[in-house]
């Protein structure tokens, strides 16, 4: 879970990492209100999952309460990048003095974290990493041995802070650490860190990425969930505990296994461009098993979601046989008809591996007036298409 | 011979009592995989359909001689479970547990790393199948049989997808290394394993988006593989910043994208098929010249 500005923030503030102090609101009036209790110059920041927020205009300085409330109500409601701005950050606006740039990671290549860090901050450290290497730390941090005072110095050391901020900038690598691991992060960054005029060294900015797997011991972690920014067809697969992504397109796609459903998504997307662009609506993987009752609660959310023309049931019986599967289809449609389900949406159902043969006489026997039987993926996937090209073609 | 499984291994499971650990080692039992022990805390003295259960790991390996462990305790305990098993020095342990938190897969791998004795593989992978001489996971055995080509995957049921499409030409072994951001036995390990292997003609490799395994393995295969190598790369519709079912299975800014894989791996000479079936076609023609 991608973790905006604020709650970056808030996770710094409960480690004493040092910032500036401010407020997340949802309206102008809010901002006012922040901008009044900090007073002086203040800096109203668009709340977005994305970069670049600063060159779409949603950050701006504030002299006063008043200009601050007309920040606001500029920024919020902002589109940038495809994101709505429903939040913005009022904070005391520092000046600054120098900017740097650390960050951990999870470093999947070499099985282990690393550690950035760089006096060139404030650019994209991307840029910083093309254009001038030498002036980018990147030091390996042991997942076993985590980072201490000494490891934090060479680090920072690596990256030559100036000796006035070196202290600081080890403290705040040490509590940069206690957050990637208490908080069970796959990534912090802070960029800019600041050397503002009294001498302090502060994270004016902060992205945290959280590992979803560590839900489970992190109850608070819960109240970080976006629900505005999330699709609401997304949420309701979520209550299901189905592995859901929306995507947009007109073939709804259901299969076991997430590396056999982006190949089906791929694969309708191959054929769908015969048929003038058709795509695949959205990721989902039932897993494994391929349960009725987990069938049904799929089939419920992608026959619900509007954009939908038609589904592809895409199953390979491996732990549960194919008659188990097809049983499971003819039963979710029952489960579904039986609550009152509107059924009007053609079902392609490939069913391949184990007992296949079996799963398919099943499934025609029942002679279900929605679904078709197609014996490989690919040919089931430009039957898909074509059948939800057919019927988005009627609208 | 096979690659790390084979007639010799005896295996031990660490949770077997668990509703998932006893329906996957009856499945183990029934494709012919010698399941030895089974392992769960204050448990010794009973058994599983026959099969008796150890307190520890330890225990287990001094009793029944096992070499293979497979892991299938929830998250919560898993990195115990993987660090008690390095402790014990077995030879292999393969982790089926899905959800484990990437700190702990971390440091698990490392401990592993650090005392050297035990090769992981997994986390979050349906194991490893050597057809016809033994099976730890969950990888159904009756799909194929054995015969010749090396599969290593980061998908399970893709990797039961070309093993069924394949079943008259047959595997040595099946390796399912699971799609995590730290896994325990990559790409190029297998890669190197399948090249030194006499019983393996020819490798599928199947990757997906996130990371740079896929990239990191052509180079690979361009300075080491000399068999014939056929890929396959799951994702090319996957938009960036979600993770798609696997944790490790995220395309960010322009890293771990599918068509980046797709033309490392054709500049080193892999043939890569443009769909699952395509690419068992590859596959096929290449083994029946």
């Amino acid at each position: 879970m991608d973790l905006y500005e604020y709650q970056a923030k808030h996770l710094f503030g409960q480690h004493q990492i040092p910032g500036t102090p401010g407020e997340v609101c949802s309206t102008a009036d809010a901002a006012h209100e922040v901008a009044r209790k900090i007073g002086g110059q203040v800096v109203v920041k668009a709340q977005v999952k994305t970069g670049g927020r600063g060159k779409a205009g949603g950050v701006k300085l504030a002299a006063n309460p008043e200009e601050a409330a007309t920040a606001a109500t500029a920024i919020l409601g902002m589109d940038i990048k495809g994101h709505t701005v429903h939040r913005v950050l009022v904070a005391e606006a520092s000046d600054i003095t120098e900017e740097y740039y650390v960050s951990f990671l999870l470093d999947r290549a070499n099985r282990a974290f690393l550690a950035m860090a760089s006096t060139a901050g404030g650019v994209e450290i991307e840029e910083v990493a093309a254009t001038r290497p030498q002036d980018l730390a990147m030091i390996r941090v042991d997942a076993l041995l985590g980072v201490d005072e000494k490891k934090a110095t060479e680090i920072v050391d690596a990256a030559h802070f100036p000796p006035a901020v070196r202290d600081q900038v080890i403290a705040i690598m040490v509590k940069l650490w206690k957050v990637m691991v208490d908080e069970d992060a796959t990534l912090v960054e802070v960029n800019p860190l600041v050397l503002a005029p009294s001498g302090m060294v502060l994270a004016l900015d902060g992205k945290v990425i959280l590992d979803d797997n560590a839900n489970y011991r992190h109850a608070s972690h819960a109240d970080f969930v976006d629900r505005e920014g999330t699709d609401p067809i997304e949420l309701r697969a979520k209550e299901f505990e189905l592995n859901y992504v929306k995507l947009h397109g007109e073939v709804g796609i259901i299969g076991n296994g997430a590396g056999l459903v982006m190949s089906t998504l791929d694969v309708v997307a191959y054929a769908g461009e015969e048929f003038g662009g058709i795509k695949p609506a959205n990721f989902l993987d039932i897993g494994g098993g391929a349960s009725a009752t987990v069938m049904a609660n799929g089939l419920d959310i992608v026959l619900n979601d509007p954009e939908v023309e038609a589904v592809f049931v895409n199953v390979f019986g491996g732990i549960t046989s194919c008659d188990a599967v097809a049983n499971g289809v003819l039963q979710a449609l029952e489960m579904l008809k039986s609550e009152g389900s509107p059924l009007s949406k053609p079902i392609v159902c490939r069913i391949d591996g184990n007992n296949a043969v079996e799963g398919r006489r099943i499934l025609s026997e029942a002679n279900h007036p929605l679904i078709e039987i197609v014996e490989t993926m690919d040919d089931a996937a430009c039957r898909v298409a074509e059948l939800a090209a057919a019927r988005k073609a009627r609208k | 011979m096979a690659i790390w499984l084979d007639t010799n291994s005896l295996i031990l499971v660490q949770g077997m009592t668990g509703s998932e650990g006893t329906k996957h080692t009856s499945r183990m039992v029934a494709s012919g995989a010698q399941v030895v022990a089974g392992v769960t805390p204050g448990k010794a003295g009973q058994d599983v359909d026959g099969i008796p259960i150890f307190n520890d790991v330890q225990s287990a390996m001094a009793a029944t001689g096992a070499n293979v462990s497979v892991v299938f305790v929830p998250p919560k305990f898993a990195k115990a479970a993987v660090i008690e098993a390095v402790d014990a020095k077995i030879a292999l342990a393969v982790v089926i547990t899905e959800g484990i938190p990437v700190h702990d897969s971390a440091q698990f791998f490392q401990y592993s790393q650090n005392s050297g004795g035990t090769r992981l593989i997994g986390p979050n992978c349906p194991g490893i199948i050597s057809p016809g001489q033994s099976n730890a996971g969950i990888i159904p055995a009756d799909i194929t049989k054995a015969g010749r080509i090396g599969l290593v995957s980061k998908s399970g049921t893709l990797t039961y997808q070309m093993m069924y499409e394949l079943r008259d030409i047959g595997f040595s072994t099946c390796v399912g290394i699971g799609g995590d951001p730290i896994i325990g036995t990559t790409h190029i390990d297998c890669l190197q394993a399948f090249q030194d292997d006499p019983d393996t003609d020819a490798i599928v490799m199947i990757g997906e988006i996130g990371g740079d395994a896929e990239e990191r393995a052509a180079a690979y295969i361009g300075q080491h593989i000399t068999k014939p190598v056929v890929g396959y790369v799951a994702g090319f519709t996957a938009p960036e910043g979600k993770t798609m079912g696997h944790a490790g299975a995220i395309v960010s800014g322009s890293a771990g994208t599918a068509i980046a894989k797709q033309e490392a791996l054709e500049a080193v000479g892999v043939k890569v098929g443009k769909t699952p079936s395509a690419t068992a076609r590859l596959m096929r023609e290449l083994m029946q010249g």
